[in-house]
């Protein structure tokens, strides 16, 4: 398979096998011009691209705009309370506004899970999800499986442990369909109450102690407890979260020696990771940030590379 | 449309004494080999290029850098064609920056390819120089650009494809003409 035979990247539960390889494939070579003296390529020259960013981000959003550089793109990234998204106005009239100065791609986070669906069916230009609400981050996905990929060599038959609150976790949720497509085993851990109730169309087993589920674990990522989408009663306190799920030393002891631990940031120290952890031998949480601008421009020139008139 | 086969015009020996006379023009045009590097371009420049390697070693007794060039983000045609095409890692390991470095490529068409190759080349550094090998210079130049190597000159017809095949990746070397087959 050499192209992508699609107008958006919406999320991965959509997304086939092959897709995804062509994907992580396309990265690896996207990652050496991010060493290159020069970073920069002449492939996307031309093309404008509007980074709509409805919610807080520093990593994605700066991630997105070093990738649409690098392609010799000409981003404009708008966001935060400078700007008239927060004046009302309907999120089609939005792009529809800013389709009629001839952009070629949007990239979007929303707070609404099925925005980004939303705004791809309304507009013909190439729609790509940054964050939905609770729904899917295909970008993160993507890149946790580069990652993965580039330090273990292989996805098929790896057990990944994902723990914490995969309720209102797009993270989790676009790993759980990428790693599964690509043969991995996903098991989920934390408080049930931080479970999503129909935990089952996921096809992934539970575990209430993670203690059980990262003896024989290759990854166990770390999610970011979710302060701001918590609706109360969830789970007693903070410090109690981290004394039952958090990745402390004497728990991550237990795993296998060459267990990679990762986070998609930002990370909440001494919640659902300590710092020990998250700084120690084991963790690749940096490599995931270098693996999303490759992966990002993998997914550019794949849209955006070639002509899609059929 | 069907193509056959027209004529061969080298064989596993012609493409072998090719290379050879090739490796001694570089050394007498760079008075030896030091800062000479080798980059061959993908696809078939690449194995062309290592045994350029092979032979420039033995001669000299050196050990020359070889360099792998993919030009797929550098192309001028991406926004015109339907099928993309899949990058390939480009893999440089050295310095360019003052180095005579000749770019290795099968064959000489438009010169469009080493449009893009010289762009690429840029990004990766500042060499001294920059020359280019071919096996076959078949013509019909679109743009100012020459070769300082050439194995072989293939007068063609732009409806004619110049086949080149290599060991290292099709089994065989030989080079064949193609040509569109009259219905």
């Amino acid at each position: 398979m050499q192209t992508l035979r699609r107008k958006d990247i919406l999320g991965l539960e959509e997304m086939s096998a092959e897709e995804i390889t062509l994907i992580l494939d396309t990265a690896r070579s996207m990652r050496e011009i991010i060493q290159r003296k020069i970073k920069k390529v002449p492939t996307l020259r031309g093309r404008s691209m509007i980074n709509l960013f409805y919610e807080p981000s520093t990593r994605t959003k700066a991630s997105f705009e070093l990738a649409q550089k690098y392609m010799s793109s000409d981003p404009i990234s708008v966001g935060g309370s400078s700007s008239s998204l927060v004046k009302g106005e309907t999120l089609k009239d939005t792009v529809r506004n800013l389709e009629m100065m001839n952009i070629d791609c949007v990239v979007m986070r929303h707070p609404v899970s099925g925005s980004a669906h939303y705004l791809a069916r309304n507009v013909d230009i190439s729609v790509i999800n940054a964050g939905d609400g609770m729904h899917e981050h295909p970008t993160q996905g993507l890149l946790d499986m580069f990652t993965i990929l580039d330090k273990k060599g292989r996805l098929e038959e790896l057990k990944v442990v994902i723990v914490g609150d995969i309720r209102h976790s797009r993270v989790a949720r676009s790993n759980i369909w990428g790693l599964q497509k690509m043969g991995a085993e996903v098991v989920v851990a934390g408080p049930p109450t931080l479970m999503p109730p129909d935990l089952e169309v996921f096809g992934v087993k539970y575990s209430p102690q993670i203690e059980d589920a990262i003896g024989d674990a290759d990854v166990v990522m770390a999610l970011r407890l979710q302060k701001e989408r918590q609706e109360g009663g969830l789970f007693p306190t903070l410090r109690e979260y981290a004394e039952l799920y958090g990745l402390s030393p004497q728990r991550v002891a237990h795993a296998k020696d060459d267990v990679l631990i990762m986070h998609p940031g930002p990370m909440n120290r001494g919640v659902e990771i300590s710092s020990e952890v998250a700084d120690g031998p084991r963790s690749v949480i940096l490599e995931q940030v270098t693996s999303g601008v490759a992966v990002r421009m993998a997914i550019l020139y794949l849209l955006l590379g070639g002509t899609k008139e059929e | 449309m069907a193509l056959t086969h027209k004529a061969t015009v080298m064989d596993e020996k012609g493409i072998m004494q090719a290379l050879r006379r090739i490796a001694h023009e570089i050394i007498e045009c760079n008075k030896g080999t030091e800062d000479v590097v080798l980059v061959g371009i993908r696809k078939r420049g690449v194995p062309l290029a290592g045994r350029l390697q092979a032979y420039l070693n033995e001669i000299e007794g050196s050990s020359i850098p070889l360099g792998i060039l993919d030009i797929t983000l550098y192309r001028d045609d991406l926004t015109q064609r339907q099928d993309q095409p899949e990058v390939h890692t480009t893999d440089v390991p050295f310095d360019l920056n003052k180095k005579h470095v000749v770019v290795v490529d099968d064959v000489l068409y438009t010169g469009r390819t080493i449009r893009a190759a010289l762009d690429a080349l840029i990004d990766l550094g500042r060499p001294a120089t920059i020359q280019l090998a071919v096996l076959v210079d078949r013509g019909h130049r679109e743009l100012p650009i020459r070769a300082d190597y050439v194995g072989k000159n293939v007068p063609t017809s732009r409806s004619e494809r110049v086949d080149v095949n290599v060991k290292e990746i099709d089994g065989e070397d030989r080079v064949d003409i193609l040509e569109e087959k009259q219905e």
